[in-house]
């Protein structure tokens, strides 16, 4: 049904009207033109469609847009404030932990989520925290130190 | 200087009919100077397949220009999905034409921009495009050096480049850029000359370490695949699909689909799609088209391919013979009888196929994720019947391809529908029509004979392959009496793979390295010798000695007759002309049949590494890609129906599966480089089998080696021993 619907989207207030029942993963991409967060799988199995909602990562291919009526929506977009990058982008670059790039939004995006609940983990913690976000390129091993390293960088407050 | 223009040549000259047109090319990109150059057939192509051999260009198919501005690009066909060329092409051109790194671009995939190439696979980009693209950059150099010598009146002999600069080494005030030679000219060159490698020691770029080029774009969310393009008025097109191949359509109702609105139903033939401006729309008219099907299927399944492939009528080929088996057999003293075999292995590329086509008048432009844009223009010419100079393919970035996206079906499944709407349509494979869908890695079942003389030397090797292909089944060894045969599918014989087949990563090797690692393993187990001195004491190749060496001391290896109890494996191989050697420690669950890999290291000897950190990488990417074909993957099917349609169901590797990863890459500078993306993942079954053998005296046949297989050997060899 359409319906109105008004979230916050990386900082800013936004509203439309639209069939409510529209995954959160279409309306970003093709209502807003934010396309740096990725249909993987459409099931909530791969997290390569993952955002911030209320600081927490989700998976924004199972969640209908009406769920996320007055909450703090932040993309891949979002993360790097005035061009300057979070400390989890740069960690990616610097440990070049990415290839194709394709999970790399959604990975960035859970560890942000993850970093939030747990800013200081074990390496262990982090495997598990993003266990289930899936690269098919095999680049988790840099992704482990990637995060690990950001982690301990916003400790010192990014 | 002349313009020795070459116009008929260039003219006829296939590449340029089906890339950009001679006449356009200084239109198009402005002035400058272009040197034309293709990847030459006489360079190592051995490990390459018959088919990418035939495909192999026979006139130029690649050029790189200077601009008016200084910026040195090479336009090629060839794609960046992950492999990381964005970033070691540059660095070879770079360090040939000694300009700053950031001045030198590459354009890749676009079929109007860029001249005609085959396709990306093979591990091909490296090592043999890369040296033909650093002999055309040391012919433009030529070029700008005469160009250089005229300007400031004083011989070629006594100029030199630094940073773009061309500077007179008797008068370093005397000096002129790259850009100001560059500027109003329109000269093009053809490179006729062999490349010859250049000595290592001038490098500024080549064989040190960069981060990608393209993380950023990366991280940011910028970088744009298939998917991420928009135009004006673009609808999204969901196909229905048949729920198996083999199935035939007998008829389908839209009506309720047509319902839906802003919904169009697109028929032509057996292809119906449901298009909406809105995604989720479309998906929701898809389900709502009711469709009939009739089936005639292949009576077989993942649980009794084995005994299907092996009871098929089939074309025998040998492949190699030596010797002669019989006296081989005579001269051993123990034989050795084994039958491997492997599954159907899904690529699973994070980004499903995807493409965006839309016609700007009577040309047509696709969006494709694609490893074979050429391949795609082609198919769209034919399946359309367009003029070939009406269609334009371009690769933006490509989220995976390991294969996979050799495969063009939803690029021409956009095209199609693109010209029967009249809108700009996008077609973007959903993960489950991804898996149906692939081109699946073939599952195949190996039988080798091999026999063992008294010190432990192999007398013979008689290596059979059954569909599965036929890269990487070279003995390695040095064994006197040798033959391989390969059983393939028999020209107009009854279907052997229920459905399609095609490259993954490593094509063949994963299935050929596994066979013939564990039956070296097995003999040296037999023979009471240490896995890595019963390799050693029947190798002669130099380059694989070397890296057993090398793993052995990177690992710590200290010697022991398997089983030792220790879970430590050996394996070796070779692909795309480079030689990977691994050990790995497993700990094996006696109870669940669990196996953890808890270390692996692997040693490779690629000649020349471009860039260690991107090969590095590379291997890192194919040690925890193998854990999965090692583990888990194995596509259930059952005749044409796929059963596996997602992630659940199909587990590819994941954060908790990571080994600790150690990895060297010998020093070869003075060799010419080879393949990276592919060889380090061959021989990951193999030593995870020798590993399990060595920890629990369980020798596993079949991949994947789940729990329950893992179990099932554990439990036969506890029942031995009582």
């Amino acid at each position: 049904m359409e319906e109105t619907v008004s979230f916050h989207l990386n900082g800013n207030p936004v509203e439309l009207k639209t069939d409510t029942g529209q995954t959160l993963l279409w309306v970003i991409r093709n209502h807003f033109g934010l396309t740096g967060t990725k249909y993987g799988c459409g099931m909530g199995y791969c997290g390569s469609c993952t955002v911030l909602v209320d600081n927490e990562a989700v998976r924004s291919c199972s969640l209908p847009v009406r769920d996320v009526a007055g909450k703090k929506i932040v993309t891949i977009e979002g993360l790097s404030v005035k061009g300057k990058l979070h400390p989890l982008q740069k960690a990616f670059i610097e440990h070049d932990a990415l290839q194709c790039g394709y999970c790399t939004p959604g990975m960035i995006m859970n560890a942000a989520g993850f970093l939030a609940k747990n800013p200081s983990p074990t390496v262990d913690q982090i495997k598990q925290g993003m266990e289930d976000n899936l690269c098919r390129c095999g680049a988790h091993v840099r992704i482990v130190e990637a995060v690990h390293s950001a982690a301990s960088e916003m400790k010192g407050g990014m | 200087m002349k313009n020795e223009s070459s116009d008929n040549k260039i003219l006829s000259s296939p590449a340029i009919k089906h890339g950009m047109r001679r006449r356009d090319f200084f239109k198009i990109l402005g002035g400058g100077i272009i040197v034309f150059f293709m990847p030459l057939p006489e360079i190592n192509l051995s490990s390459a397949t018959a088919e990418q051999r035939r495909g192999l260009p026979k006139d130029y198919n690649a050029f790189l220009k200077i601009g008016e501005d200084g910026t040195v690009t090479c336009y090629t066909g060839k794609i960046e999905m992950g492999q990381g060329i964005v970033t070691s092409l540059p660095q070879m051109m770079a360090d040939e034409l000694n300009v700053p790194l950031e001045k030198v671009k590459i354009i890749m995939g676009d079929t109007d921009l860029c001249p005609w190439d085959m396709g990306t696979w093979g591990s091909l980009s490296t090592r043999v495009f890369g040296p033909s693209m650093r002999a055309a950059a040391a012919e433009a150099k030529g070029v700008l050096l005469e160009l250089g010598a005229e300007k400031l009146n004083v011989p070629v002999s006594q100029l030199e480049v630094r940073d773009g600069i061309v500077v007179d080494t008797k008068n370093s005030s005397n000096k002129v850029s790259y850009s100001e030679l560059a500027k109003g000219q329109r000269i093009e060159k053809h490179l006729e000359s062999k490349p010859t490698l250049e000595e290592y020691s001038k490098f500024t770029f080549v064989g040190k370490s960069y981060n990608r080029a393209d993380a950023r774009l990366k991280v940011t969310g910028e970088a744009k695949y298939a998917g991420d393009m928009k135009l004006p008025g673009m609808v999204f097109a969901r196909i229905l699909r048949p729920p198996s191949h083999g199935a035939k359509l007998t008829s389908a109702d839209t009506s309720a689909a047509e319902k839906v609105p802003g919904t169009t139903i697109i028929r032509d033939g057996d292809l119906i799609a449901a298009l909406n401006e809105n995604r989720d729309k479309a998906d929701e008219a898809l389900t709502k088209i009711k469709a009939e099907y009739s089936f005639d299927e292949l009576r077989v399944n993942d649980k009794t391919v084995k005994e299907w492939m092996l009871a098929a009528d089939s074309d025998v080929r040998i492949e190699r013979t030596e010797g002669d088996m019989e006296v081989g057999r005579k001269m051993s003293d123990k034989i050795f009888e084994s039958v491997f075999s492997d599954p159907y292995l899904a690529h699973t590329p994070i980004e499903p196929h995807t493409a965006l086509a839309g016609f700007e008048s009577d040309k047509l432009t696709v969006w494709a994720s694609t490893q074979s844009p050429f391949g795609l223009k082609d198919e769209l010419v034919s399946e359309l019947g367009m003029p070939a100079e009406k269609v334009r393919v371009i690769t933006p970035f490509v989220g995976g391809g390991f294969g996979g996206k050799s495969a063009n079906q939803q690029g021409v499944e956009a095209g199609k529908l693109a010209k029967l709407s009249g809108k700009p349509v996008m077609v973007a494979w959903t993960r489950d029509e991804e898996f149906f869908y692939d081109s699946f890695h073939p599952a195949g079942v190996i039988k080798v004979n091999s026999g063992i003389d008294k010190e432990g030397l192999i007398k013979f090797w008689d290596y059979n392959i059954y569909f599965s292909g036929t890269r990487g089944s070279e003995t390695i060894y040095n064994v006197p009496n040798v033959k391989a045969t390969s059983h393939s599918q028999k020209r107009g014989g009854p279907k052997v793979h229920p459905f399609a087949t095609g490259a993954w990563r490593a094509p063949n090797a994963n299935t050929n390295t596994f066979a013939r690692e564990v039956q070296i393993d097995i003999m040296a187990s037999a023979a009471g010798i240490d896995p890595l001195d019963f390799r050693l004491r029947n190798l002669k190749d130099e380059k694989m000695i070397a890296c057993l060496k090398s793993v052995a001391d990177k690992f710590g290896y200290v010697p022991g007759k398997s089983p030792s109890g220790r879970g430590i494996g050996i394996a070796c191989g070779s692909d795309a002309g480079t030689w990977v050697a691994e050990i790995a420690e497993v700990k094996v669950d006696l109870k669940t049949g669990e196996v953890k890999v808890i270390r692996i290291a692997c040693s490779q000897d690629m000649g020349l590494c471009v860039n260690p950190e991107g090969a590095t990488i590379q291997m890192e990417g194919c040690l925890t890609m193998g854990l999965g074909y090692t583990f888990t993957e194995e596509l259930s099917f059952e005749g044409g129906n796929i059963k596996d349609r997602g992630f659940d169901t199909y587990q590819i590797p994941r954060f908790s599966w990571l080994p600790k990863m150690e990895t060297v890459i010998l020093d070869r500078k003075d060799q010419a480089p080879q393949g990276g993306g592919e060889p380090a993942i061959v021989a990951v079954g193999a030593v995870v089998a020798n590993a399990i053998f060595d920890a629990t005296g369980a020798r596993l046949y079949r991949m994947p080696m789940t729990r329950e297989r893992v179990l099932e050997a554990i439990t036969k060899v506890q029942h031995t021993k009582k």
